[in-house]
Parts: C-alpha cells; sequence; structure tokens
C-alpha cells in the first residue's frame, strides 16, 4: 500500500530554471528511504519542494490516494507529511515548550497537553526546562527538539533534510538511533543525506539524484562498498531502475 | 508667442525636476538606497543659495549677495555634506533605517525653514533672489528662454558628467557593489565607502536643482519643500525608468506634464471655491499611478539596459 | 519645569504608542516600514467622524455627552465601525497593493516605495472627501481637573490614558499567552518555518493588519478627541511613530508603547524649553540617537 508517490516532478526556485527534473518514486506505508547524491544534485531542493518549500513547477505528487502537489507548507502537514529542515529548524525566540504548542494547535483541544507531554518523555532533555527559549539548546538539542515538534502530530510521512549535519559522531549515532526507533512505530520516512554510512545503516533502500535526476532507485546493499556509489555520482554508470 | 513663453517656463521647471531625478538616481538606480527625505535636499540647497546670494536685509543674517555661481557651488557643497553625514549614519543598516531617517531628515529641515527666522526668514521665506540673465525681465520670451537655455545646460552637463563616471572605475565598482555586496567585498572593494560617495554625490545634485529652481523662480518659501515634491520627484523616476538617466529626464518631464495638465482640467471642472480640495485629486492620482507602475511594470519607461532584476529576491543556492 | 507636561506627556505618548504598536508588529511580521501606518490613524478617526454624526442625526441621545466625559455614547460606538472601517482599508489595500508585491517576490524596499506612495494617495483622498478644515468630535468643553502635584487633567484625557493602559496590557497577554500570539512570535522570526510547523501564515498576516489598524483607529479618535481631526493628523505622527517604534526595539509591543511615552514626554518637556514649533525635531533628535547608540532599541536583541 503505498504512502508517497511522486511523479515526473519538476521544481525550481526561478520559474524558468528547474533543478529538480521529472523525479519519479514510489515510497511505501512504513519504509525508510534514503535520498544521496553529490553536492548541487537537487536532493534538499526534492524533498523542500515536497514539504512546499520550493515551488513545484511540473508532475505530480499524491499522498495515500489524495493529491497534493503544490500544496503550501502549512497544509501539507495537516494533510500528515511532516519536514524536518536542515538549518533553522525550530523558533530560537519562543521557549521549548511554545515551539511544541505550536505544533499542538493542529490536534484536537483534548489531545494537546497529552502529546506535548509525550514528547517530553521521548527526550527528557527537553522536559528538563521547558520554558527555556529553544534558541539556548546545543546543537543536538534543537535537532531533537525539531525532530519531536515534527512528531508531534503524528505525520503519516516524516521526511528529514540532513539530520546529521553539523553534529559530532557521538550525536549522529543518537539521533539516528531515534530515527530507527520512529521508522520502528511504523512512520514513513525519507532522509536526505550527505553521510551516507548512517543513512545506509537505517535504510533499505537508497534514492540516487544526480543533476537533477534519479540515477538510481534500488536496495541499500552494495552501496556499502563506495565504488559504486562514487561512479552513480560521477554520473559514470546508471544504477537500478524504478 | 505667450503659449511659447509658457511652454518654455514649464519646460524649465520640468527640466530642474529632472536634474533632482538625476540626483537620485545615482541613490536609487545606481545604489539602491530609498531617499525619502528629497525635498529636505533640495531645499537645503536652495536656502543655502539664497542666503549667500540676495542682497543684505536688516532683520536677517545672510544675504551675502554673492553670485549665482558661488551660491550653486556652495549649494551642492551643503547638501552633499548633510548627505554624507545621513549616509554615515544609516547605511550599515536595514534599507527602511535610511528611509526613515530621511524621511526624518526632511521633517527637521522643513522645520529649520520654517522656524529659523533669522536665517530663512520664516514662513515668508526669502525673495529677490538674483536670476540668471536678469536685464530680460521686461521680455519674457526672451528671458524665459535664456532661463531654459541655462536650465538645459545644467542638465546636459550633470547628465555628461554622470554618465561619464557610470563608464568609470567608480562606476563599475559602484555597479558591482549593487549587484553583489559579498563578491565586491571579496575583491577588496568598500561597499559602504562607494555608497557613502554615491548618496553625497546624489544629495549635491539634488541641492543643485534646489538652488537653480530657487534662482528661477526668484523666491523660497518653506511651503515649497514639502514631501509633495519628494513623492513628485518619485514618480518621475518610477515612471521613467529607475536607473537610467534618460529615464529620469523623461520622467521628470512626463509626470510634470501630466501634473500641469490635471491641474488646467481641475481648474476647469471644479468650481473656484472647490478648488484647493480638487487639488488634492492630483496627487491621489499621481499616488495610484505610481502604485500601478510598481505593480505593471516596475522597471519604468525607459528600462535600465543591464539591470538586476529588483522586483525578485535573491533565492539560497541548492 | 511645570510639572503639567507630565500630563501633556502621557496622553500624547498614549496616541503615540498605540499607534506605534501596529507599526511595530507590521514591521516585524510583514517585514516592511509601512508609511500608510499614519494614514490608518487619520482614516479611523474620520470614519469614526462620519459614524457619529450618523448616529446624532438618529437619535439625540447619542450625541448628548455622557458626563464626565465630553462626548456621548454615539462615540465608542461609532468608534468600534471605525475599527471596523479601518481594518477593511488596511485589509484591501494589502490585497491589492502590498500582498501582491510580496507574492511576486519584490524587495522589501519596493514595497516601502509602495506604501509611500499610497500613504500621499490616502491622504489626499482624505482631503478631497473632508476638506482639509479641522473638524471635532464634540463641541462640548472640558475644565480640567487637578488630580495632584500640581498637575490638571480632563475627564478625557484620563480616559485615553486609562483605555491606552488597558489595551497594551490585553495586547501583551495576547501576544505571549495565545496561540494566535505564539504564532505571530514565529511568523516574525522565520515565516517559511512557521508554514513548515502547521502555522497559515496568511492569516497570522491578516491578524496582523486587524490589530494594528484598530489600534490605530483608536488612536486616532484619541488624538482627534483630544485635539483635532485634519488630513495630515496621520501624517504629522509618522516620524514620532517611527521613533517610538525604533526606539521601543521592532516587534516589541511593550517597547513601542514605552518608546511612545518616552518620545510624548520628551516632547512635553522639550517645547517648554525650545518652543511648540520645534515639536517634530524632537522625534528626530530621539531617532539619531537611538539609531547612533543602540539601533536595535530597548527590548530589540543583537544588533539591527
Amino acid at each position: 500500500m503505498t504512502s508517497l508517490r511522486v511523479q515526473d516532478l519538476w521544481a525550481g526556485y526561478d520559474p524558468g530554471l528547474s533543478i529538480v527534473k521529472g523525479v519519479s518514486f514510489v515510497v511505501a506505508r512504513g519504509e525508510t528511504i534514503c535520498i544521496l547524491g553529490p553536492n548541487g544534485a537537487g536532493k534538499s531542493t526534492l524533498i523542500k519542494a515536497l514539504a512546499g518549500q520550493v515551488p513545484v513547477q511540473d508532475g505530480r505528487v499524491t499522498l495515500d490516494g489524495r493529491d497534493v502537489t503544490g500544496l503550501s507548507s502549512h497544509l501539507l502537514v495537516r494533510q500528515g507529511l511532516g519536514f524536518v529542515p536542515q538549518t533553522e529548524n525550530i523558533f530560537a525566540s519562543l521557549s521549548i515548550r511554545e515551539n511544541l504548542q505550536i505544533a499542538a494547535e493542529l490536534l484536537p483541544k483534548a489531545a494537546r497537553a497529552a502529546r506535548i507531554d509525550a514528547m517530553f518523555t521521548a527526550f527528557p532533555d527537553l522536559g528538563k526546562r521547558p520554558k527555556e527559549l529553544a534558541g539556548a539548546l546545543s546543537g543536538g538539542q534543537r535537532q531533537m527538539l525539531a525532530a519531536a515538534r515534527a512528531l508531534l502530530t503524528e505525520p503519516e510521512v516524516l521526511m528529514l533534510d540532513e539530520p546529521s549535519a553539523g553534529l559530532s559522531p557521538k550525536l549522529v549515532g543518537q539521533v539516528f538511533d531515534t530515527l530507527a526507533q520512529i521508522s520502528a512505530q511504523g512512520v514513513t520516512l525519507i532522509l536526505v543525506e550527505q553521510n551516507v554510512r548512517a543513512a545506509l545503516a537505517i535504510t533499505k533502500r537508497a534514492l540516487v539524484l544526480v543533476d537533477g535526476q534519479m540515477a538510481h532507485d534500488g536496495p541499500t546493499e552494495g552501496l556499502q562498498d563506495g565504488a559504486f556509489l562514487g561512479q552513480l555520482f560521477l554520473g559514470q554508470r546508471k544504477g537500478a531502475s524504478l | 508667442m505667450e503659449l511659447l513663453a509658457y511652454a518654455a517656463f514649464f519646460l524649465t521647471i520640468a527640466l530642474t525636476y529632472a536634474v533632482i531625478c538625476l540626483g537620485l538616481n545615482v541613490q536609487w538606480g545606481q545604489t539602491g538606497l530609498f531617499n525619502v527625505g528629497v525635498a529636505g535636499f533640495v531645499g537645503l540647497g536652495a536656502y543655502t543659495s539664497a542666503v549667500l546670494t540676495t542682497p543684505d536685509v536688516d532683520a536677517r543674517i545672510g544675504g551675502f549677495g554673492l553670485p549665482i555661481l558661488v551660491g550653486w557651488a556652495a549649494a551642492m557643497l551643503v547638501a552633499g555634506v548633510v548627505s554624507f553625514a545621513v549616509g554615515v549614519l544609516t547605511l550599515r543598516m536595514r534599507s527602511d533605517y535610511l528611509a526613515i531617517t530621511t524621511f526624518g531628515v526632511a521633517v527637521t529641515l522643513q522645520l529649520v525653514f520654517q522656524n529659523w527666522e533669522a536665517v530663512t526668514g520664516g514662513a515668508f521665506g526669502l525673495a529677490f533672489i538674483p536670476r540668471p540673465f536678469a536685464g530680460l525681465q521686461s521680455q519674457p520670451f526672451a528671458f524665459n528662454l535664456s532661463n531654459l537655455a541655462v536650465t538645459a545646460a545644467v542638465v546636459l552637463a550633470v547628465y555628461l558628467l554622470l554618465e561619464h563616471l557610470l563608464r568609470s572605475p567608480w562606476g563599475r565598482t559602484l555597479r558591482a557593489v549593487r549587484e553583489d555586496d559579498v563578491a565586491a567585498r571579496a575583491l577588496g572593494k568598500n561597499p559602504t565607502r562607494i555608497r557613502l560617495q554615491a548618496f553625497a554625490l546624489g544629495g549635491a545634485i539634488m541641492g543643485l536643482a534646489g538652488a537653480v529652481q530657487a534662482h528661477f523662480i526668484g523666491f523660497v518659501a518653506p511651503g515649497n519643500f514639502l514631501p509633495m515634491m519628494t513623492f513628485q520627484v518619485w514618480a518621475m523616476l518610477i515612471v521613467g525608468g529607475s536607473g537610467n538617466n534618460r529615464g529620469a529626464i523623461l520622467g521628470a518631464v512626463l509626470v510634470w506634464a501630466i501634473w500641469a495638465l490635471s491641474g488646467a482640467a481641475i481648474a476647469e471642472l471644479f468650481p473656484a471655491d472647490q478648488q484647493a480640495r480638487a487639488a488634492s485629486l492630483q496627487i491621489v492620482i499621481i499616488g495610484v499611478m505610481l502604485s500601478l507602475i510598481l505593480l505593471w511594470r516596475p522597471q519604468g519607461i525607459l528600462p535600465e539596459g543591464r539591470s538586476r532584476n529588483r522586483l525578485r529576491k535573491k533565492e539560497p543556492a541548492e | 519645569m511645570n510639572p503639567q507636561a507630565i500630563v501633556e506627556g502621557l496622553i500624547a505618548g498614549s496616541t503615540i504608542g498605540l499607534g506605534a504598536i501596529g507599526l511595530t508588529l507590521a514591521y516585524s511580521i510583514l517585514r516592511f516600514a509601512n508609511f500608510t501606518h499614519g494614514d490608518y490613524l487619520a482614516w479611523g478617526a474620520y470614519f469614526t467622524l462620519s459614524l457619529t454624526g450618523f448616529l446624532g442625526g438618529l437619535a439625540a441621545a447619542f450625541g448628548a455627552p455622557l458626563a464626565p466625559f465630553s462626548f456621548g455614547l454615539g462615540l465608542p460606538l461609532a468608534m468600534l465601525g471605525g475599527m471596523v472601517m479601518t481594518v477593511v482599508l488596511a485589509l484591501v489595500l494589502d490585497r491589492v497593493l502590498f500582498g501582491r508585491l510580496r507574492a511576486r517576490g519584490a524587495e522589501t524596499i519596493i514595497i516601502v516605495m509602495a506604501s509611500f506612495g499610497a500613504s500621499m494617495a490616502l491622504r489626499s483622498l482624505l482631503e478631497f472627501i473632508y476638506t482639509a478644515r479641522p473638524e471635532y468630535f464634540t463641541k462640548a468643553l472640558q475644565i480640567a481637573q487637578p488630580i495632584g502635584f500640581g498637575m490638571r487633567a480632563t475627564p478625557d484625557q484620563l480616559l485615553v490614558i486609562g483605555v491606552t493602559a488597558v489595551l497594551v496590557v490585553a495586547l501583551h497577554l495576547i501576544v505571549t499567552r495565545s496561540a494566535t500570539g505564539r504564532a505571530m512570535r514565529a511568523v516574525a522570526e522565520n515565516p517559511a518555518l512557521a508554514g513548515v510547523y502547521g502555522i497559515d501564515t496568511a492569516r497570522v498576516i491578516r491578524m496582523t493588519w486587524i490589530i494594528g489598524a484598530a489600534l490605530a483607529c483608536v488612536a486616532g479618535v484619541m488624538a482627534g478627541l483630544l485635539v483635532q481631526i485634519r488630513p495630515y493628523m496621520g501624517f504629522d505622527l509618522l516620524l514620532p511613530l517611527f521613533a517610538a517604534a525604533i526606539l521601543g526595539g521592532i516587534g516589541s509591543i511593550p517597547g513601542a508603547m514605552l518608546g511612545g511615552l518616552i518620545i510624548g514626554l520628551s516632547e512635553a518637556f522639550a517645547v517648554q524649553i525650545i518652543g511648540a514649533e520645534w515639536r517634530a525635531a524632537v522625534s528626530f533628535i530621539i531617532l539619531v540617537l537611538v539609531l547612533l547608540l543602540r539601533p536595535q532599541g530597548i527590548f530589540g536583541r543583537g544588533a539591527a
């Protein structure tokens, strides 16, 4: 049963210039996939387009059969599509609790307090001083808050843009442990990652984007050895088809 | 004959506005700075020149009776220096702080013109400003024509100077700074310093325009330099084509023509006791026109050749 | 130093502060210096004036002054209507002009320029419709009562100060405690992220205009009640409004109010020394000092 179906997606900031050029793929419910590719390939743009942050120029996106093409971010969240940006992914001038309260607005009134408490339980560091400004948090803690905020509404699909960026190896490990747990709970996960090793550890399927187009869509076995991946990145070979 | 005399008069005023627009173009078109206090700088130049060149009067300081050209030079200097000071204060900040501060400068200068009677003559202003070709005053046609020639010469001189500057290394640096501040800095250019210079230059040209205008009309009063003038000049520049010296001149003549025509139409259509009220319609027309141009053809009638598309913000790279 | 200046300063400061709150909200959420804000004050006062006249025509009871104030029931009722109309004006202007420019990704300075043009047009339209003749809400005169420390105030003036205090406190609570307030603060920090969090940014923008325009109307009515109503009344307040918003720190409601009070009091004391005709220069001097010494304002964070 499919979660997310992307058909021939073209996207870019300027109307005349496309960064994502005709990408298609399908993600099944509960799957965890990663999107890899060299710098400038369009991975971030792709995921931002799916999140409503970059204009969709052509193509179609359906979530559980519902057409969500070109919807703005705040509507996509309500459809069950969560997104954690790479940088500036929390409100530094608001408190930790307030960051979560904003997300909780999307839930029925009765459920809000319980869900916020659930996040504090899942991420104990956040619950210690909930009135503290989010800007005072360390890099790793910010990622936790960003993830907690996105998880609060129990999204069907959660997309993360380079969750390991800028973090120390220990923190990267923690982040990916958390992601593995999230995946185990049945959430469909889409990760854009530069850190190939960490991504391949928790995903079974990889999409490789080169120059805005899909160069490979297949299982992650065989990708651990860097040679194949390197050749894909350099455009020297085409990988498995969709 | 009378019509020609009037046409010459009209064109002369339009051309003084063209000089203001050229000055504003340096600040906005070439440097991207939004000066909301244009009228203040124009007035500063006008008053400076007037104070220096009018004959001595007991009740006032000033009235040194100096030659016209000295007055004009001083006007440029004073306006340029004050612009420089304003720039030093605000150029490092967000662009709207510059807008607000220049607005405040104009308001304050207006107060000075109005209240510092010892120098500016207060609400009555300064009269008997020496006119170029004063000897021809009894022949309106010849007088207007010769003043038109002088004003046109000033416009031409400023235009040529600016065009020359734009093609010079200084102009190229200015353009580089406007296009990409960060890259220019990496190349060792100091964006703030060159912006300051451009801002001061623009202000000096505005001061000159004020002086030329004052000497043509023969008197200055605080009521000549209201926000309305700032507004007219902006409309002229945007309509004509910002970033473009020819656009500045075209816009000045065109908008002044619309202003004069609408004024004449209103005078015809409205009864005498409603004139003042109807005059405000002129401003509404210009205001709506300005907004429409910004919406539909923001580059103006004569677009600059290589203008940066100021209408779209820069987006982050992938 | 005449202590009466304190009363005058508080009154002027209340008007400036209320207007500055709307300005600072628009500035922080919509990210541009809105030159039309002063005209919302003026239009608010004129809308209310017209409605007062209309209500007074309906029934004399609306016009009869309600002791101890100089105005009747008609004025507060008309003001409510005026607030609605001012809000509509602001929303229409946003739909027709600012919103369109935003949708195109226009640079901030272009939007500021458009607001400058629109303000000129709005002001002149007022003058065309109502003429430049000063108008008044009420002909009833009030005697200033002593309130201690050598100061005197009329009941109207005390009401203005009281209403302002209530409004500021209410607004502060809304912004810091309510979901709408959180959403507004979020959009002020990062509009794109706000969308990702599920916030409907268009709705927040509408809310900003609604609050700003409604407050501007109240400020305009206050100024009109205590002084007079003229087409240029808003424009003449624009420089103090900007100065107050910047002094208080862009985006801060307490800051805008405090800034307004500081400017009001400074003006009141300064004119005792330098004369009333120089009043407007006080705001300019304060603005320059703020930009020189602490550009982020009292409650602003970091550098501008």
